[in-house]
């Protein structure tokens, strides 16, 4: 009996263990938690390890990422990388990264960044923040893949019946970002569709050409910053 | 195997052929034909910068229609960019593909760069004289300004390597936008002149704190008294102001001196104490200006409209917007008496085609962009200047001038002073030498500041050992220690890239080929020898 309790006791710590793995992520040695990187003063060097969820552009040796863990987002500025690299960090790759914490306007970024791929592979599934639209606590998602609901389609600017624009005031042209504005609750939010990331051709890119003022949408995107929430939108859709 | 032999070798001839094709050869040189040809429509691409200013789109447009109206047989593609860094990356991909644009908004760096193809880039000088087609020529359609009516230090600044490759466009210098209020309140008076021991000692000044954290100018928690946009030309500006080495004009590269050295020093101790930053590590110097959060914003004429409490194009939320005076002044000066001030702004340059009948069409294009319309409302969009005399000196445009402060929108103020700062001291512009890398040792003399202010903030020690890793890193990653030919089209590919993936696909089947003939050559030989030790 006594062999048996020993068995089970044995397979079920094994099983706790599995089930930890799979919920939360454990970093290796001298790697910061999420909470530990926004903690970290501006200016620092931070490690973490995080997995690439989309590409913004590579020119130049280096490459643009938005990334993230279980507990929360990290943007990744011109790291270094070379083309084929870049080619290689597809959504789910994991990655340990060594750069310097900074901010510019208002977007926490990690910079003059180097990496090392690890095993593992995540993607995150977007998180709904349509009631934290205008609110403080928005700030602390900034990065992260989340979703708006049931936003309906203001006019690009005033006096206008145009859905959108191309550049934030309509001097540029197809395959340039596209600028459009959403309502909730009486208050109007720009939203983008920034070119590098989703351009000419993506889905997104011509769902958002084909908005007509007063469409009602979900949208995902991520929760980019600018002066303020400024979220890059990467996939559009009527509401359900 | 007589026909294996036969085959590889007709394959080897004809993929020498084909790979001789790609650029060794390049296009012949362009001459101006006889006559411009009519009968025959052509279509163009012409690729433009813009400030992210729909007035500017918009100008680009009505001049594109108005053009294509005098001459039904052209049509103009119009491609915009918003920087130039963006257009010379993809010029340098289309060059290898010989699908350059038509017409090119672009600086004289950059077309050194492109010149290292053959006869990539049209030489202006035939077409600038020619009495039909050329300026103020008698078969072009519209009121185009004779070459002496182009201001000739503008124009200069298109010569290189021998040549006109270029027509100024628009020009433009840098200005330091000022937080007037907030000098005065520091408990200083600006000179006539603003030199770099006043901007840095105010500076300072502006960095004292309350005891809660905020600072004492604006009570805020972000303050960055002095910000520059582009580090690039801080540094140029510098030297030149200092006399000191940055290149010879054959493309000798000077930089990495004593001067710089203790100009970064300078920078340094100023970024310490929490005086000084840059755009590419805080953000626009418009935003910090307009939220009273610098006291002096140095950016281009071509920003004026972004700055000042009434700027009419804002980044920042109204709330975020506070009351100032701003003045626009010259950026400091190390002696006043003799200011140097960079000059900058678009110029337009045509590549060449196997068709000298569209490149004529081009050219006809470019000049219609040097005509009053197009200058006069181009300029007004900014605080940019008209490239013409005919343009500067007409009543339009000096009424318009005149107007300044009507409105905080086409009379906005600042964007008017930006101008005038510019048409004053025209004399005092400079440009930097253009050779093949010159675009390269522009970067790396910004980013010399950029990793400085870096490192300070990071809490490194900037020293001579720095410094010395510092010089030898930005010279091997921009490349400055190679030499390099100089200027014209003999010069080398180095910029140019890698070869196309269909140019070295074919080059490996060549090798290839010729391996396979050399084994079997090789083979043969063999086989009589043996037959001859047998």
């Amino acid at each position: 009996m006594k062999k048996i309790l020993a068995i089970v006791l044995a397979l079920t710590m094994a099983l706790a263990i599995v089930s930890c793995g799979e919920t939360a992520d454990v970093k290796g040695e001298g790697v910061m938690t999420h909470a530990e990187y926004i903690a970290a003063e501006l200016e620092t060097e931070v490690v973490i390890e995080t997995y690439v969820q989309a590409k913004q552009s590579w020119w130049d040796g280096k490459g643009t990422f938005y990334t993230q863990d279980k507990e929360g987002a990290y943007f990744l500025y011109k790291m270094a990388c070379t083309e084929d690299e870049y080619n290689k960090l597809t959504p789910g790759t994991k990655i340990k990264v060594t750069g310097f914490k900074t901010e510019w306007q208002g977007e926490v970024e990690i910079i003059d960044a180097t990496y090392e791929i690890l095993d593992g592979n995540y993607v995150a599934k977007a998180e709904d923040v349509t009631s934290l639209l205008g609110k403080d606590e928005l700030i602390n998602h900034q990065n992260k893949l989340v979703s708006f609901k049931g936003m309906t389609v203001e006019a690009a600017a005033e006096g206008s019946d145009a859905a959108f624009l191309y550049n934030w005031d309509g001097s540029g042209q197809d395959g340039n970002d596209l600028y459009f504005n959403v309502s909730k609750d009486g208050q109007t939010y720009t939203f983008t569709v920034e070119s590098y990331l989703t351009g000419a051709g993506t889905d997104v890119y011509e769902a958002v050409k084909a908005l007509k003022v007063g469409d009602v949408i979900d949208m995902e995107g991520f929760l980019y910053w600018y002066n303020g929430a400024n979220p890059h939108i990467t996939a559009v859709s009527a509401a359900k | 195997m007589k026909r294996l032999v036969s085959l590889l070798l007709l394959a080897a001839v004809s993929l020498t052929a084909l790979t001789g094709c790609h650029g060794a050869k390049g296009l012949e040189p362009f001459s101006i034909p006889e006559e411009f040809d009519t009968s025959r429509d052509y279509e163009i691409t012409f690729w433009a910068k813009n400030d992210t200013n729909k007035a500017q789109t918009d100008i680009y447009e009505k001049a594109i229609a108005d053009f294509e109206a005098l001459y039904p047989n052209i049509k103009v593609n119009l491609r915009l960019y918003t920087d130039y860094g963006r257009i010379y990356n993809d010029v340098i991909t289309n060059i290898a593909t010989q699908t350059t644009p038509n017409v090119c908004i672009t600086y004289p760096d950059h077309i050194a760069t492109y010149l290292t193809g053959t006869n990539i880039v049209v030489p202006l000088d035939e077409l600038f004289a020619d009495a039909e087609y050329g300026l103020g020529g008698s078969e072009v359609r519209f009121d185009s300004p004779t070459q002496d009516e182009i201001i000739p230090k503008f124009l200069e600044e298109c010569s290189f390597a021998g040549h006109y490759y270029a027509i100024p466009y628009m020009r433009s210098t840098e200005a330091c936008y000022v937080n007037k209020t907030y000098v005065e309140a520091l408990g200083y008076e600006l000179p006539e002149t603003l030199t770099w021991d006043f901007i840095w000692e105010v500076s300072d000044a502006a960095t004292a704190k309350n005891a809660d954290g905020t600072y004492k100018l604006n009570g805020q928690n972000v303050m960055i008294p002095f910000i520059y946009k582009s580090t690039d030309n801080m540094m140029i500006s510098m030297l030149k102001q200092k006399g000191a080495g940055y290149s010879t004009d054959e493309g000798e590269i000077l930089i990495f001196n004593d001067t710089t050295k203790e100009l970064l020093y300078t920078v340094a101790e100023h970024v310490e104490k929490g005086a000084f930053s840059t755009f590419k590590i805080s953000s626009y110097p418009a935003n910090f200006l307009n939220a009273g959060q610098c006291v002096f914003a140095i950016d281009s004429t071509a920003g004026a409209t972004w700055m000042g409490t009434y700027a009419p194009l804002s980044d920042i939320s109204e709330e975020a917007l506070v009351e100032f005076e701003t003045v626009v002044m010259e950026i400091p000066q190390f002696d006043p008496e003799n200011p140097q001030m960079i000059s900058q702004g678009p110029s337009v340059c045509v590549f060449n085609k196997s068709d000298p009948q569209e490149v004529l069409a081009s050219w006809l294009f470019a000049q219609y962009l040097l005509t009053n319309d197009v200058q006069i409302a181009y300029a007004g969009t900014e605080g940019y200047v008209p490239v013409t005399s005919k343009a500067q000196n007409s009543a339009e445009y000096r009424d318009y001038l005149s107007r300044s402060g009507e409105d905080n929108n086409t009379y906005y103020e600042v964007k008017i002073q930006a101008s005038q700062l510019l048409l004053e001291h025209t004399g005092d512009t400079f440009v930097t030498p253009v050779f093949n890398g010159s675009a390269s040792l522009r970067d790396a003399a910004g980013q010399l500041i950029e990793h400085v202010t870096k490192s300070v903030r990071r809490k490194e020690t900037v020293d001579d050992t720095y410094i010395e890793e510092l010089y030898s890193d930005i010279t091997s990653l921009y490349r400055l220690n190679q030499s390099r030919p100089q200027g014209g089209e003999s010069a080398g590919k180095a910029e140019l890239g890698p070869l196309p993936a269909t140019a070295v696909v074919l080059l490996a089947a060549l090798a290839g080929a010729w391996v396979l003939i050399g084994v079997y050559v090789f083979t043969e030989a063999l086989k009589k020898r043996k037959k001859i030790r047998r």
